[in-house]
């Protein structure tokens, strides 16, 4: 009798369990740390990656993408494409249809006009709307219906998926930021700390640049998420304290972007407390060569076209600095797991990845001290080369980041080995990464002969980002020294291929020339690259459910993260 | 002396302002730009257009004058009609390029942890120095004195990013005592709430009780020693005053001059916040807020708080030099 | 006068902890002087075979992340921390010494002078040493040399923005100073006031211009790692004593070792100087010396 009745609660519980489990809020509390903090909830009146994924806990976009870079429908029903007639014949017009049912964590219904208001509140000329490239070519947007908007493009527009899609273009409510439209924007303080939106969670108590308490939202579409009734968001101090915090002491459940030695993070692991996740995207370490001159007698007009490159002008000086490179040590010294080497600056995702340029995986000094020779580069006094009167003489920038730190001494030694003498230099990333044209020390203005740091691109489409090294875009007196074609590269066959890829429909075309382009900057070595960098995350073995998503927010899918023993 | 702290008020006026012009300045020279922390995936256009809509178009001298008419004219209405209930949102007040809101607003939230956190350690470092300072000095050379001068020599040798991470190593990865993470949003409402929010103080108000102790109880021991070997001791001891008598009032008295001076000082800086040990266990309040507005180049912000902070400094220093008058009466400031 | 400097001297060597104070300070400015040419390993000197070794033959204190000799990088990084030190501490000193006296003494400059001095407390640190540094680098660059004029800037940065905190208490101390007997009896004897201050004055405030010396040398040390980490300082590949304990901080728990020796370098640079300070103190009172 005993036996059965326990028969029957082991039945009984093991039935309802999972049941209980799957209820709203049955899971009580989440902590997650990020180590910058987030100034605003609002991503269209800050760009930054940290106010970005705060921020998708409570605003949703109407497609985004998943673990693997595929488009996910999220609050619209499907993803418009040519084949299923969303996106129109001559690729100017895309049309989506929004979930039926969709309410605002206030209850009040989504419809088209929020979208249509998303697009006005981030085109407005006074606004300085973070995000508003991904609105670019947008000559209209109309409600057809209260769950339909169409999207007109005043080009054809083969890759039409920038208005309202990924975590930086989310939908924000109309009715909320109807009197916050341009100069008017950072007056709502309100509105842009407490957002109302239609993701798993709702903004309880916003502290800028410290912490975020957020609860359930309960008006979410799918009513047994999510598992956590609460969420605290912390902010602030170092990438080693968050990671010690999740991996260590387990005060937290997860933890972004740990950026750190991997034997540091190794260490960590071995407290038992939690795991470490990573996951690769598109960025990518690489050493940006400077084909001008940067000599400081130039004055305005150092690092500029006018003057090339002493020595740098030189290809096999360049291939030689590359082929100088152990690529698989500076992956074991500074990320672990969580990089691999490269030989592509568009190294994701899979059809834009080439294979032509493989061949830089394998350290040769021998050769490249060869290449040098060939070229005229004799040894001289202390061992460094020289042509003409000019030394090999480099100076060497990048940020204040300790792996950064670390690569320099590294490849500093490598480059002695072939005659190369390196001064190293770095500067506040605060500076460095800053457009001030005032000062002399930003990435811009690029006053060294070489500098290294990393770049990416939103998506998984890199038409924009190959724009990058078009002849126009190099950083300038005249563009106030702002422009994304950092080595000041100009061929016109590349602009020519950039034009194409601007016309080009069919993905199978669109990779072909990508590909093209890649290797067409690889194969003229003004971009060396270093890392594929993976990023990496940890949480609490304790909390699951969680998928490192690279070309999206990482916390894309926290209504799915639950409690796990 | 009431004649010569009316005049220093009254010089203290164009001071400030004179301070704030060179702080605003300073800013505007310093490489520093707003769009500097956002991902290289923005364009320049994108950063130029948010440039321009924090205001950065504008010439300097229009900058200034905008920022002072927010921060002494509008500032101070709100405040008043806050008080009286009315409001009238269409003020503009300084705000924070980095969050958009108030940089009052800002500071206001952060005060309670810079308070809890950096005010108390202060308090404790002062209230732990001074007597180690006189023990020490009045038994000099003892065992007292040299572990004192030991302890206070590891005290300010030794950066706090490192002690604080040591405290962190061993207290909470360790034997888990102590959290490694400040909760500001903890409310202190019983007896049990008021244990974690002190478990949470334990360690960052260690290290920095250590470093003001440290300091201030070097100064104190050695101003002690230096009266204590005046003549008017010797003449004291000689007409057979009693030991205690002659110590804390007379010596106590004289010595306190550089003391005065040190505490004075590190008022000020209690507000500024402690940068490092802030960051270090994410205590997130002035000294944070500072840090992350100069690298995000939130001008505002930092000028803001950095003309807050002039203004304490002037106050406690005029402090200071009022209470020089009244330890010791001969000093006299007034021309003469 | 050769005699009273007699007396001084001999008063300074009874003093126990200010003799070993001076030893471990010589002992390590030789060491850095020297050191480098008797352990010639490059502290530059990659070798990735050596990473993370321990304590062994071929390095005695050990290597870091990256292979390099601790013992070359201590030596070093000593040169260069103790020199930017001191010269920072020497020109704080003076500055302070020179407006605090200058302040409290004559009554006319005490407004102008401490209202320099509050000016100067507050001004953000960061931005304004960003400023000097775009102002200075390049210049200086160019006139002495990458690493002089480095030199030159750092030590004189840390020296200009730390001298304020000496100023006010030699200030104080002054002010208090001046109104005793003695320095009045002098002066209606009619002596003048540079030998006031030299013979009554400056004595008075050596013990706290002392203290500010211990204080501001840890404080230059660490100041110097902070710069180097903003892109102010030296090259990044410099080691510096602040720079190696920043490094080690992560690999606390891990190699416990690397974190010793910087740390021990600093707290016995700053604990002799407070007792040499101390010892100064007392070779100087007239009244101890007796």
């Amino acid at each position: 009798m005993k036996t059965a009745f326990t028969l029957i609660i082991a039945i009984f519980s093991l039935y309802v369990a999972p049941a209980a489990h799957a209820a709203r809020g049955a899971d009580g509390h989440l902590r997650i740390i990020y180590w910058q903090a987030p100034s605003t909830m609002n991503p269209y009146l800050s760009g930054g990656t940290k106010e970005i994924e705060a921020a998708s806990l409570v605003l949703e976009p109407l497609a985004r993408y998943d673990q693997n870079g595929n488009m996910k429908p999220w609050l619209a029903e499907r993803v418009p494409t040519l084949e299923n007639g969303g996106v129109s014949k001559d690729l100017r017009t895309i049309t989506w249809k929004l979930k039926g049912g969709l309410k605002w964590a206030d209850g009040t219904p989504v419809t088209s006009k929020d979208v249509v208001f998303t697009w006005k509140y981030c085109t407005h000329p006074q606004g300085g709307c973070s995000q508003s490239e991904k609105y670019n070519d947008v000559k209209n947007v109309e409600a057809l219906d209260a769950l339909t908007v169409r999207v007109t493009f005043g080009i054809a527009k083969p890759f039409p998926y920038g208005p309202f899609v990924g975590a930086q273009a989310p939908i924000i409510q109309a009715a909320q930021f109807a009197d916050c439209l341009g100069a008017r924007a950072p007056r709502c303080t309100d509105a842009n700390f407490k957002p109302v939106g239609t993701g798993p969670f709702s903004v309880a108590e916003f502290r800028p640049n410290d912490v975020i308490s957020f609860v359930a939202n309960s008006n979410y579409r799918d009513p047994a998420r999510p598992a956590f009734a609460r969420v605290t968001f912390k902010g602030g101090g170092d990438a080693t304290a968050a990671a010690r915090s999740v991996l260590e002491t387990g005060e937290f459940d997860y933890a972004w972007n740990l950026q750190l030695a991997p034997d540091v993070l190794a260490n960590m692991k071995k407290a038992g407390k939690g795991v470490v996740i990573s996951s690769f995207g598109t960025l990518v370490e690489r050493i940006v060569v400077n084909l001008t001159n940067p000599a400081s007698r130039l004055g305005k007009e150092r690092s500029t076209a006018k003057h090339p490159h002493p020595f740098l002008s030189d290809p096999s000086v360049r291939k030689a600095l590359s082929m100088a490179i152990d690529r698989k040590l500076l992956v074991e010294i500074g990320y672990g797991p969580a990089g691999r080497p490269t030989c592509n600056i568009l190294p994701a995702p899979a059809i834009y990845k080439s294979t032509a340029n493989d061949g830089c995986l394998m350290q040769d000094i021998p050769g490249a001290n060869k290449l040098l020779d060939a070229a005229g580069w004799k040894r001289g006094s202390g061992g460094v080369r020289m042509k003409n009167g000019v030394k090999l003489s480099i100076l060497y920038q990048t940020s204040t980041n300790a792996v950064r730190q670390d690569f320099q001494a590294l490849i500093k030694q490598w480059w002695s080995k072939i005659g190369v003498e390196t001064e190293l230099r770095n500067i506040s990333a605060s500076v460095f990464f800053g457009g001030d044209p005032a000062s002399g020390d930003t990435f811009q203005k690029f006053q060294a002969d070489v500098q290294m740091y990393a770049n990416n691109f939103d998506g998984t489409d890199p038409e924009s980002y190959m724009a990058n090294w078009a002849c126009k875009e190099a950083p300038r007196p005249a563009t106030q020294w702002q422009g994304n074609n950092v080595p000041r590269y100009c061929d016109k066959a590349y602009d020519a291929l950039i034009a194409k890829m601007a016309r080009a429909g069919a993905l199978k075309e669109r990779a072909r020339l990508a590909r093209a382009m890649n290797d067409m900057l690889m194969q003229a070595y003004v971009l060396i690259p270093l890392v594929d960098r993976g990023r990496v995350s940890a949480h609490a073995k304790t909390l699951g459910g969680v998928v490192l998503n690279t070309w999206d927010s990482e916390l894309w899918n926290i209504a799915d993260w639950r409690r796990v023993k | 002396m009431g004649t010569y702290t009316l005049r220093r008020l009254l010089f203290a006026v164009p001071t400030l302002l004179f301070i704030s012009l060179v702080i605003f300045l300073l800013l505007d020279l310093a490489p520093s730009d707003p769009t500097a922390n956002l991902p290289l995936t923005i364009p320049p256009e994108v950063r130029q257009k948010i440039r321009e809509s924090l205001g950065l178009g504008e010439p300097i001298h229009i900058r200034y004058l905008l920022w002072c008419k927010q921060f002494f004219i509008n500032e101070p209405l709100n405040v008043v009609e806050a008080l009286l209930g009315a409001g009238d949102s269409e003020r503009l007040r300084v705000l924070s390029w980095q969050t958009r809101s108030p940089v009052v607003d800002l500071i206001v939230e952060r005060l309670p942890q810079t308070l809890w956190v950096v005010g108390l350690s202060y308090v404790i470092g002062v209230l732990i120095a001074i007597p180690i300072g006189i023990i020490s000095a009045y038994r000099q050379y003892s065992w007292f004195d040299q572990i004192g001068t030991f302890v206070s020599t590891v005290g300010f040798s030794v950066p706090t990013f490192f002690t604080g991470v040591l405290l962190i190593v061993v207290f909470s990865v360790g034997l888990g005592w102590f959290p490694s993470i400040y909760d500001t949003t903890h409310r202190v409402t019983d007896w049990s709430s008021f244990l974690v929010q002190a478990r949470q103080m334990a360690m960052p108000v260690f290290v920095l009780a250590l470093y003001n102790a440290a300091q201030i109880s070097r100064f104190m021991r050695s101003s002690m020693l230096e009266n204590l070997n005046q003549d008017y001791v010797r003449t004291a001891r000689g007409k057979g005053f009693h030991e205690r008598r002659i110590l804390f009032v007379h010596v106590l008295r004289n010595s306190m001059i550089p003391v005065v001076t040190i505490i004075a000082l590190g008022v000020p800086q209690v507000f500024g916040g402690a940068i490092i040990t802030e960051q270090i266990f994410k205590v997130n309040g002035l000294g944070q807020l500072l840090i992350v507005a100069i690298q995000g180049g939130d001008l505002p912000t930092v000028q803001t708080l950095t003309f807050i902070f002039a203004g304490l400094i002037v106050t406690f220093n005029l402090v200071a030099d009022i209470l020089y008058g009244v330890l010791d009466p001969t000093i006299r400031y007034d021309q003469r | 006068m050769t005699s009273a400097r007699r007396g001084t001297w001999a008063q300074f060597r009874t003093h126990r902890g200010a003799v070993i104070g001076a030893g471990i300070l010589l002992i390590a400015a030789f060491a850095v002087l020297f050191g480098p040419h008797l352990w010639s390993i490059d502290p530059h000197l990659i070798d990735i075979r050596a990473r993370n070794q321990g304590i062994s033959f071929a390095h005695p204190l050990g290597a870091d992340r990256l292979g390099r000799d601790t013992l070359a990088r201590m030596l070093a990084g000593g040169r260069v921390s103790l020199a930017v030190a001191g010269a920072a501490m020497g020109l704080a000193l003076s500055l302070g010494a020179v407006i605090g006296v200058a302040s409290g003494y004559f009554r006319r400059l005490d407004g102008p002078l401490m209202r320099l001095t509050d000016l100067f407390l507050a001004l953000p640190l960061l931005p304004l040493l960003l400023v000097i540094i775009a102002l200075f680098r390049d210049a200086l660059r160019a006139a002495f040399g990458p690493e002089t004029g480095i030199f030159i800037l750092i030590a004189s940065v840390i020296g200009a923005t730390s001298w304020m905190k000496t100023a006010r208490i030699v200030r104080g101390e002054v002010l208090a100073l001046k109104e005793r007997e003695f320095v009045l009896a002098s002066g209606a004897l009619g002596a003048p006031a540079g030998r006031l201050i030299f013979r009554h004055i400056l004595p008075g405030v050596i013990s706290p211009i002392m203290i500010s010396a211990a204080l501001g040398v840890g404080d230059a040390i660490i100041t110097e790692s902070a710069l180097s980490f903003l892109g102010l300082g030296f090259p990044p590949d410099f080691p510096t004593w602040g720079r190696l304990l920043y490094d080690s901080t992560d690999y606390l728990q891990q190699y416990p070792g690397r974190v010793l020796w910087p740390g021990l370098a600093i707290s016995l640079t700053v604990l002799s100087i407070n007792y040499v300070g101390d010892g100064l103190r007392d070779a100087l009172d007239p009244r101890t010396r007796g």
